[in-house]
């Protein structure tokens, strides 16, 4: 299973993360502190994976932002660059040309479209349609200004 | 009130600032107005100002105080709400947090909602992060809805009894029902989590594995559908139909398979159909190919196919792709040990990825399998290689290099003189990596490989004169010359030109060693004992007199302690320098040696164990002539009686004599258990001259009762360790007068382990008026009757008294 999934950007500002793991708000800090060194550190042409306590930690570029998965022993590396890639694929889909400004501005989107591609550290769903879909469906779900004064919250 | 700001704004706002203070203090003052606006149980804008404080968490701020509010969004209606509640619950509430199960109503409710999504936002949140409590409430609920026909949510369900199961495994039994038709699923989002849910309840339970190994015959239907299948733009990555799935499958096939003979037959064509027809210009194929080698080597394939996978990973290895031949070496380490002429096949390519110039991962992992790879007959190659990979590695591999080196050196040197030669050769170019215990390994080594005594302490003298920063090539080099400065002297090596150097020009470099400041406190000792040892071999002891005198003020307690000691070897026992400087005997190896392991010392770094001449400087008070030979030392100091290598019968009978009463004159040097060369059980066995034998077989518990001396024995199993035994000595004296001077000694077979504590007194009072108490540790952990020699000295009215007794009738619980 993934243990936890990051994004940020080349000057190592966090623009996503998502833990799969119980871990207490210093070690998450911790975690991301050293993976931004890490694979900011990393010179050019080398793999795309390296070893960081006991995971495998995957990362690749897409233009700005670096994305960055903590994988246990068993996982496919070279899958989970896979998965990578469908993220990303995913958000240019729903984004239309997805940059790091859509991210930054439209986290939450970011994070619902992760929530119907992963779950609990695995593969939710292997259709390229059917997690855009689902989230536009559930974006129709959400109440206009109007409806949503209207409404009684509870 | 105004509206609070939208989350947009804030975000554009604070991207506005130009300095970290700026942003904090931005940041500061949004907070305090979502904090007053929660205060005021705002429904409106809890949603937006929620959403805002996500954002600055990500930042790196506090959001603590946004938890509740979390939670209020999660229990509203409004779809808006939810979406933002369980979000946040998901950033804010892990289950540390105190608050996290209050989450489970809602949670509850939701799961049972009319509409998909929001049963969805449940399933997502307690599969990502529901506490174990949480699981075992609403397993129940999850397993619902695993039966459900909506594929959308059997789906999440499935992912989220997973989390179930991972968190509360007890629980996975309840979700086998309805495992039941899983596979017959034509969605593919079903199938994966189905296909991850079966393995992880494989994985965990090998009831559950039996139960489910009739679903390969399913599974490779699957995997083959999905090969033969034609182009669905859906499920489509680079003319590969859903990859992620096919891997999936593998690695379930692959638990399923393992050790099980027909179910690796009944997958043996889909994989080798696999393995052959997998497109491998992308990665895509690579990460299936991969996954195909991995279970085809985990399972109980035939061999063709096996040698498939080893040259897929061959193959692998020579392809552009980086990460690709970093899979492939990860993968041929654990291949290598049960497939390991195959791997060989691949071994220049291996050797060649040394050189490769990814540092970190790859050069690790190739210089791991080259070692794994090495052998009698390629040894001379891949050690060229291997050496000239540590010359040019990163310092943090350099040492496991060097060690790598040792080992395989050790176990397949073609001839000694190679053998020494690569050692010089990692001495010299990592000496400053190589791990302390290598030290007396090779100077173990050196001693044994007698012929080549000149050549080597030649080459280390050269060695020296170069360099003297690596302390690890410093010590040996200085032991060398100590043992072996004759050698250097006498210009005697066969092997190579013989070097021209006399006695000062030695000293000179042992003296030099001496006030470097590069020399560890470590080095220095060594240094000085090879000065002293050169006093028998070399002519000019004046001078060696001198520098040993000075260092007996030196500041360093070690370096002084030794200086004074062998200053006392000087004056008073002279004529015992001969021989307890002499040549070391060859050492044997024990059979538990490892690299790792040499023997315990008495917490002294320096291999005076390796010298078992020399009595642990600490331990030489030199105060009577018998105690130097005796390994057990002084009154005061514990001792370990450390399970020596033995010794080969070079030397007569007296010599192995630990506590006989020996003639001081010859070379009479006893080393710590030593045994004679046909090892009998026991020491002395077999050795006549033991005059003074006290053959007292101690009835009952009182080992020894002589002359007014009785000694009683008392035992106690030492706790943590059930192998060592704890013996108490009793000393009483009956007779009119005191005994004074008492020192109790004892030896014990070499399979046993002694240490002797302090005695409470060494005066045992007349008319037994007190005892004198004295503790002794066994370690027996070959169970075997325990016998003990043991020797008393005292002084009882003016006169010394001495003797010698066996006890061996230690009642059985005392070793069992």
């Amino acid at each position: 299973m993934i243990n936890f999934l990051l994004l940020f950007s080349r000057q190592g500002k966090l623009r996503l993360q998502k833990w799969f793991t119980p871990l207490s708000e210093r070690e998450k800090k911790k975690v991301i502190r050293d993976m931004t060194m890490s694979v900011l550190a990393r010179p050019p042409r080398t793999s795309n994976f390296l070893q960081w306590r006991d995971l495998k930690i995957v990362y690749k570029r897409y233009a700005s932002l670096y994305f960055c998965v903590g994988l246990e022993e068993k996982d496919n590396e070279l899958l989970a660059l896979e998965m990578i890639h469908r993220y990303v694929e995913l958000l240019d889909k729903y984004f239309g040309n997805v940059c790091e400004l859509d991210i930054i501005f439209n986290f939450e989107k970011a994070y619902f479209i992760l929530d119907e591609f992963l779950m609990g550290g695995e593969i939710l769903e292997t259709s390229k349609f059917a997690v855009g879909g689902s989230v536009e469906e559930a974006d129709t779900l959400q109440e206009t200004m109007e409806e949503y004064m209207s409404k009684p919250a509870y | 009130m105004p509206a609070p700001i939208r989350l947009r704004e804030l975000i554009r706002t604070i991207r506005t600032a130009r300095t970290q203070a700026e942003e904090r203090e931005m940041i500061q003052k949004e907070c305090a107005a979502i904090r007053s606006s929660f205060r005021e149980e705002d429904n409106t804008y809890r949603c937006r100002n929620v959403a805002k404080l996500l954002y600055m968490h990500m930042l790196g701020y506090p959001a603590h105080f946004g938890q509740l509010e979390c939670l209020k969004l999660i229990a509203s209606q409004k779809f808006t709400d939810k979406r933002i509640g369980y979000l946040g619950a998901m950033l804010l509430l892990d289950e540390r947090q105190d608050v996290h199960l209050l989450m489970t109503n809602c949670i509850k409710n939701d799961l049972n909602h009319s509409t998909q999504y929001v049963q969805g936002l449940a399933l997502c949140t307690l599969g990502c992060m529901g506490s174990s409590e949480m699981c075992r409430d609403l397993a129940g609920e999850v397993e619902k809805l695993l039966k459900t026909s909506n594929s959308y949510l059997r789906k999440k369900a499935a992912l989220c009894a997973v989390h179930v199961i991972r968190k509360v495994p007890e629980l996975m039994e309840m979700f086998l029902p309805a495992t039941k038709n899983l596979l017959s699923e034509k969605n593919h989002g079903v199938l994966h989590t189905s296909v991850v849910l079966l393995t992880e309840m494989c994985e965990r339970s090998p009831d559950m594995l039996a139960h489910f190994r009739k679903l390969v015959p399913q599974l490779v239907r699957i995997l083959k559908n999905l090969i033969m299948s034609g182009y669905s733009p859906e499920h489509d990555v680079s003319g590969i139909s859903d990859p992620f799935l096919q891997v999936r499958i593998l690695r379930l096939l692959r638990i399923l398979g393992k050790g099980d003979d027909d179910s690796s037959e009944a997958m043996n064509d889909i994989l080798a159909q696999v393995a052959t027809n997998t497109e491998t210009s992308k990665n895509v194929g690579n990460a299936i190919l991969y996954e195909t080698v991995l279970t085809i080597m985990d399972i109980k394939s035939e061999s063709g196919l096996r040698v498939l996978a080893i040259n897929i990973l061959g193959r692998f290895l020579l392809n552009n792709d980086k990460n690709i031949r970093y899979v492939a070496l990860t993968s041929l380490l654990k291949t290598v040990q049960t497939d390991h002429n195959a791997v060989q096949r691949h071994r220049s390519t291996i050797v060649d990825c040394l050189k490769d110039l990814d540092v970190s991962i790859k050069r690790l992992r190739a210089m791991e399998l080259s070692f794994a790879l090495v052998n009698g007959n390629n040894i001379r190659g891949m050690m060229k290689e291997l050496l000239y990979f540590l010359d040019s590695c990163d310092p943090e591999f350099k040492a496991d290099c060097a060690s790598g080196v040792f080992l395989a050196a050790e176990k397949y040197a073609p001839s000694k003189r190679w053998h020494i030669d690569t050692i010089m050769r990692v001495l010299t170019t990592a000496g400053s990596y190589v791990r302390d215990d290598s030290v007396p390994n090779l100077i173990q080594l050196i001693t044994n490989s007698v012929e080549m005594h000149a050549y080597t302490v030649q080459r280390l003298y050269k060695a020296l004169l170069d360099d003297i920063s690596q302390q690890p090539l410093v010590q040996v080099a200085s032991w060398c010359i100590g043992e072996y400065g004759d050698l250097l002297l006498s210009g005697q090596c066969e092997e190579e030109e013989p070097i021209q150097v006399t006695e000062d020009e030695v000293l000179d470099v042992l003296e030099g060693l001496l006030v470097s400041n590069l020399s560890t406190p470590v080095t220095r000792g060594y240094s000085l004992t090879a000065i002293m040892k050169l006093s028998t071999r070399f002519s000019s002891v004046n001078r060696i007199k001198k520098v040993v005198s000075i260092y007996g003020s030196s500041i360093d307690v070690e370096l002084q302690q030794r200086a004074v000691e062998y200053n006392a070897l000087f004056k008073k026992y002279d004529h015992m320098r001969p021989a307890l400087l002499e040549r070391m005997p060859i050492m044997e190896k024990t059979a538990s040696n490892g690299p790792t392991e040499i023997v315990q010392t008495n917490g002294e770094t320096e291999p005076s164990v390796v010298e078992p001449k020399h009595p642990p400087p600490v331990n030489q008070p030199a105060s009577q002539g018998n105690d130097l030979l005796d390994l057990l030392g002084g009154n005061d100091v514990p001792v370990i009686q450390t399970t020596m290598p033995t010794k080969p019968a070079s030397a007569g009978g007296e010599l192995l004599d630990l506590l006989g009463d020996l003639s001081l004159g010859g070379p009479a040097p006893a080393p710590a258990p030593p045994a004679p060369a046909s090892q009998p059980p026991f020491l002395l066995d077999g050795l006549s001259s033991q005059p003074l034998f006290n053959d007292i077989a101690a009835a009952g518990e009182a080992a020894y009762n002589k002359n007014g001396l009785k000694i009683d024995f008392t035992f106690e199993r030492a706790n943590p360790n059930p192998n060592v035994a704890v013996i108490t000595i009793h000393a009483s004296n009956s007779t009119e007068a005191d005994m004074t001077d008492f020192v109790f000694q004892a030896a014990v077979p070499k399979t046993f382990q002694l240490q002797l504590l302090s005695p409470s007194s060494n005066v045992v009072p007349a008319l037994n008026q007190g005892t004198v108490t004295q503790v002794i540790r066994v370690l027996n952990q070959q169970k075997q009757q325990l016998r003990m020699r043991i020797k008393l000295t005292y002084t009882h009215k003016g006169s010394a008294v001495q003797d010698l007794a066996e006890v061996n009738n230690f009642p059985p619980q005392s070793w069992q």
